[in-house]
């Protein structure tokens, strides 16, 4: 198996104002399903095609935006070994674990921020609850898709887009010590050497993550959530309008990646995305460099300007 | 029941049911002025001081509104609904883009490094 160290993105927790119209977005309208509420009033939930316990997690608070985004890595040996090459860069604060079990069926978690104020999880034990596709038991004869699915039912959560100021330290942090490959990078600056926006890659997706320089620190931009296909994209903004969901742009596509998108807002303003397609990444693909001034096609290739919210609207 | 929400930079009226928020009736009636984020009471792009009126509101995020704006009726256009005729000033970031014919240039070089979308004390 070539994939090693960081596998992908194996949570996203996010805060939300009142759980009740949280719930009824991100189970009836996106379409996740519930698997676990715990006795501090949160809520897990994952995508119907993820085997692993939970990829949401909502938490009702005061504001919005995201507490912590975890990545699955491929062992309990590699976890300790990222957790000690991460205290070993000087690059992250707070680093600490989290006891096995703070997470539903979950082990310990390496817990740390990173230098655009986000805070990151490693994890390597999660509970496999399955895709409930297989018909003579789990994993056995599957049918495609299972049963029931509501809403938009995306098959997975895929990646982050964050918003900080020191990306030269989080991109260092990804690409030197987790491994990650820059699949596309945006720069600025007269002499093209500012970059303000990282793409980055722990697999064979276009990304896992991806970073916009902004005078901010941990600020959320968005979570994204995988679909088969672009007619699933515009199902997706069908789903959306029918429920009166506030849609911020799309279905349209990004130039960075390809991918053809929508993005919307859950009750709490915390942004999210659905997409398809993309193009696969191997460690030896160049990287894709877009230059600021084409950052508008880059973003939203169709109307080749960026909306104001883009920049603007972030929790 | 309806009111009247007058948006003090600009001039622009428009009218409001009590049940819904100001921003959603503008929007609904394509006026312009408030800018438009989240709608949602998160991202604070819709903020607005109320210098007359009441109304009412629901849950804004203090990562955006802190407990002493709220207080003095600095809140989320998308958060409030009205119980009389409103009087509002936009304070949100986006505010000078709804008097000044804004540039489409982005600035990442923190030339405009004001603390986006904090409450105002903590700038």
């Amino acid at each position: 198996m070539a994939l090693t160290g960081v596998l992908r993105p194996g949570h996203v927790a996010l805060r939300v104002l009142e759980m009740g119209p949280a719930l009824k977005h991100y189970k009836d309208v996106l379409g996740l399903i519930e698997t676990a509420r715990d006795d501090k009033g949160r809520v897990f939930l994952k995508a119907w095609d993820e085997h692993d316990h939970h990829s949401v997690v909502l938490r009702e608070a005061d504001e919005a935006g995201m507490d912590y985004m975890g990545w699955k890595v491929a062992s309990v040996a590699t976890l300790k070994k990222l957790a000690t090459d991460i205290e070993q860069s000087g690059l992250c604060t707070d680093l600490g674990w989290v006891p096995a079990g703070e997470h539903p069926t979950t082990g310990e978690r390496f817990r740390f921020t990173i230098p655009t104020g986000h805070v990151m999880e490693l994890f390597a034990e999660k509970g496999i609850v399955g895709n409930n596709c297989g018909t003579d038991g789990e994993n056995i004869n599957p049918n495609p898709w299972p049963d029931g699915l509501k809403g938009i039912s995306p098959s997975r959560f895929d990646h982050c887009l964050l918003y900080g100021d020191d990306l030269d330290g989080t991109v260092k942090l990804f690409t030197e010590v987790l491994g990650f490959g820059v699949a596309e990078q945006v720069m600025a600056g007269e002499d093209k050497s500012f970059m303000i926006g990282a793409f980055l890659t722990c697999s064979n997706k276009a990304h896992d993550v991806a970073f916009i320089r902004q005078p901010v620190k941990g600020k959320f931009h968005h979570a994204s959530f995988e679909l088969g296909s672009w007619e699933k994209v515009l199902h997706a903004g069908d789903v959306l309008s029918r429920n009166h969901t506030s849609i911020d742009i799309g279905p349209t596509r990004h130039g960075i990646t390809r991918g053809e998108t929508i993005y919307f807002f859950d009750p709490s303003g915390n942004r999210n995305e659905v997409f398809s397609g993309g193009y696969i990444y191997y460690p030896d693909r160049p990287t894709i460099t877009w230059w600021d001034v084409e950052l508008g096609p880059a973003i939203f290739y169709h109307d080749r300007k960026l909306n104001e919210a883009f920049l603007s609207v972030f929790t | 029941m309806h009111f009247v929400v007058t948006i003090e930079n600009t001039g622009e009226t428009f009218r409001c049911g009590e049940e819904d928020n100001v921003l959603q009736a503008m929007e609904q009636l394509q006026r312009r002025g408030i800018p438009v984020g989240c709608r949602n009471g998160g991202c604070g792009v819709c903020k607005v001081q109320v210098s007359e009126g009441s109304y009412t509101k629901r849950k804004m995020s203090r990562a955006v509104i802190s407990a002493d704006e709220e207080a003095s009726g600095c809140v989320l256009a998308c958060k409030i609904y009205p119980q009389s005729d409103l009087r509002v000033e936009v304070v949100g970031k986006m505010a000078r883009a709804i008097v000044a014919k804004k540039s489409m240039s982005f600035d990442f070089g923190f030339a405009t490094a004001t603390a986006i979308n904090q409450p105002d004390e903590e700038k």
